[in-house]
């Protein structure tokens, strides 16, 4: 069989399309390759969908972790503080128990003209209830992180504000926020990679991987148990990964610029890739 | 435990719970809290060494032991998450195997990797086939601690080196005026006041570290989250104390557990901080001294 024919066969073969028993014996390189690169079409998955709802959610939070209004402060803190305390793999194994536990309820809206029917039961399946685990996580970490640069606002820069009459939203909407997001930019990127390098955890905790379509660590120690040869596919893993990060550092660095595109290159904060390995 | 604890079936809630939670396979439970705190123990001392270790490699003045230094911490650290954990293990595992097999095994003259088998001659083998239960479960306690120790050694190393250039480079000249060798300098001088520097980069590491411990169940180690997953699934009523589904409590446990812990560790490294603060040439040291006088 050509390496052609392979990746026709299991390129897709992670989202459930091409060829259905995977590779059992004699096990080729390009096997390997193949179906552990189709694995990463979860990790990115996971990783952007988690990271672009979270921004959101994260800005509110630190908003809310910055109230002086101790309602809204306190949930705020709590939520960030519980997050970030415990370990991911004991938060997916509490999600998993928790959404298997909920009672099998179906409930159908519409959305934009379309019924749709969404059930209880999905939560059970990695594709959502990870989803929501990664995304309250890392809507936490970066929610700490926006929290600190929502602090170290230059006072000046609000003074200013106040100075030329520019107050409330629209302070917050041209002075505060766009600050904001310049200075915790570079703990932001290092927050993303590790985002991604935490999508690896969610087929190792309890959610299961339906029909064999697990992610790209799931394809390597699924081929690690069966050639008992863990040099090839862990290395696959991992430039797999290194590439993935480059790319995260280009897309974060791009923005980065956009962000201080008005300060002169040299004063300009740079990007620097702190890998923290767990979280 | 208790002696009213002989029928549970006919008890009330409270003792029911009493003699649910103090039974035979709730200790082992309990136990295996100590794997944890024994892992922390064995694995923070280690690292802390492995990361020293690097630090001063790559403060060498021969270049390849700078290049070793350097080349350690930046593989460990580039290299994604939990591959590292499940690789490792099976390379060590693997590594002392083969080392054994080609000493006491010379003549064998089969492929070591035959298809999907890693065979090594029966003397080789690690563990024994024939030892006790506990000498396997000890062997993957240290295998697991290894493999910590290397991977957050790389994270201590990278602190600490940033924590030696941190250093004001006026201490070390002076120290050099002062007529000291450059091993009196860095054990006199850099090392005793790099701490303070290294401490915030310290504690990130030791509580990653803590909510990393949850990974030894990946690593096939008896842990909390292995009895809690024994423990909680659903018992019918053939086992003396029937329950439904109870995972999720105790893993809500756990969650708990795992969250007082670390908010003891903030206190206590902030503490920490505080303490070794007094003296050094920083800004909280001023304060330190300023509220003495």
């Amino acid at each position: 069989m050509s390496c052609l024919q392979t990746i026709q066969d299991y390129g897709l073969r992670s989202i459930g399309i091409g060829e259905r028993l995977l590779p059992r014996a004699d096990i080729t390189l390009c096997e390997q390759v193949t179906l552990i690169g189709s694995g990463m079409i979860w990790n990115v998955y996971f990783g952007f969908l988690a990271l672009s709802c979270g921004f959101f959610f994260s800005v509110a939070l630190a908003m809310a972790k910055a109230s002086p209004t101790w309602g809204i402060r306190k949930p705020a803190e709590w939520f960030i503080f519980v997050f970030r305390g415990s370990p991911l793999f004991i938060q997916f194994f509490m999600a998993y128990e928790a959404f298997v536990m909920l009672p099998r309820l179906g409930v159908e809206f519409e959305l934009f003209g379309v019924m749709i029917e969404a059930e209880t039961r999905w939560l059970a399946r990695a594709w959502l209830g990870a989803l929501l685990v990664l995304f309250c996580n890392t809507s936490a970490y970066a929610a700490e992180i926006f929290y600190g640069a929502l602090r170290a606002v230059p006072r000046g820069d609000l003074d200013a504000a106040d100075a030329y009459g520019i107050t409330g939203w629209k302070r917050f909407r041209r002075i505060t926020f766009p600050t904001t997001m310049r200075l915790a930019w570079p703990a932001y990127t290092n927050e993303a990679i590790f985002l991604f390098h935490a999508t690896a955890l969610v087929f190792f905790s309890s959610f299961p991987a339906f029909q064999q379509r697990g992610d790209a660590l799931y394809y390597a120690n699924y081929f690690a148990d069966r050639t008992f040869n863990p040099f090839i596919p862990y290395p696959i893993v991992a430039l797999y990964f290194v590439a993935l990060t480059l790319c995260i550092i280009v897309i974060f660095g791009a923005i980065n610029r956009h962000l201080n595109r008005h300060l002169p290159a040299e004063a300009r904060p740079r990007l620097r890739y702190r890998p923290n390995l767990i979280r | 435990m208790f002696s009213f604890c002989t029928d549970p079936s006919t008890l009330a809630t409270g003792q029911w719970f009493a003699c649910y939670l103090t039974n035979g396979a709730h200790f082992l439970f309990y136990q295996s809290f100590l794997v944890v705190f024994a892992l922390l123990a064995v694995t923070a001392p280690t690292a802390l060494a492995f990361g020293f270790g690097a630090a001063a490699a790559s403060r060498s003045p021969v270049l390849p032991i700078r290049w070793l230094g350097k080349g350690y911490i930046a593989m460990v650290r580039g290299v994604p998450d939990i591959a590292f954990f499940l690789f490792f293990v099976i390379v060590l595992d693997q590594l002392i195997e083969y080392s054994i097999h080609t000493v006491r095994c010379p003549d064998w003259s089969e492929p070591i990797y035959q298809g999907a088998n890693f065979m090594v001659c029966d003397a080789a083998r690690m563990p024994p086939g024939n030892a006790p239960q506990w000498v396997h479960e000890t062997y993957n306690f240290f295998l697991a601690v290894f493999t910590y120790a290397i991977v957050f050694g790389a994270f201590c190393g990278n602190v600490l080196f940033g924590a030696m250039r941190a250093v004001p480079l006026a201490q070390l000249e002076t120290a050099a005026a002062y007529g000291m060798s450059r091993r009196q300098t860095f054990w006199r001088v850099l090392v005793p006041q790099m701490w303070i520097y290294a401490l915030p980069g310290l504690s990130n590491v030791w509580m990653i570290l803590i909510k990393a411990t949850p990974l030894l169940f990946l690593l096939g180690i008896e842990d909390i989250v292995y009895w809690a997953r024994e423990l909680g699934g659903s018992r019918t009523s053939a086992y003396q104390y029937p329950h439904s589904d109870w995972r999720f409590w105790y893993f809500l446990g756990l969650l708990v557990f795992y969250l007082s812990f670390t908010r003891v560790s903030e206190v206590v490294l902030a503490r920490l901080t505080h303490r070794l603060s007094r003296g050094q040439a920083t800004a909280a040291g001023d304060d330190l001294r300023r509220a003495a006088t």
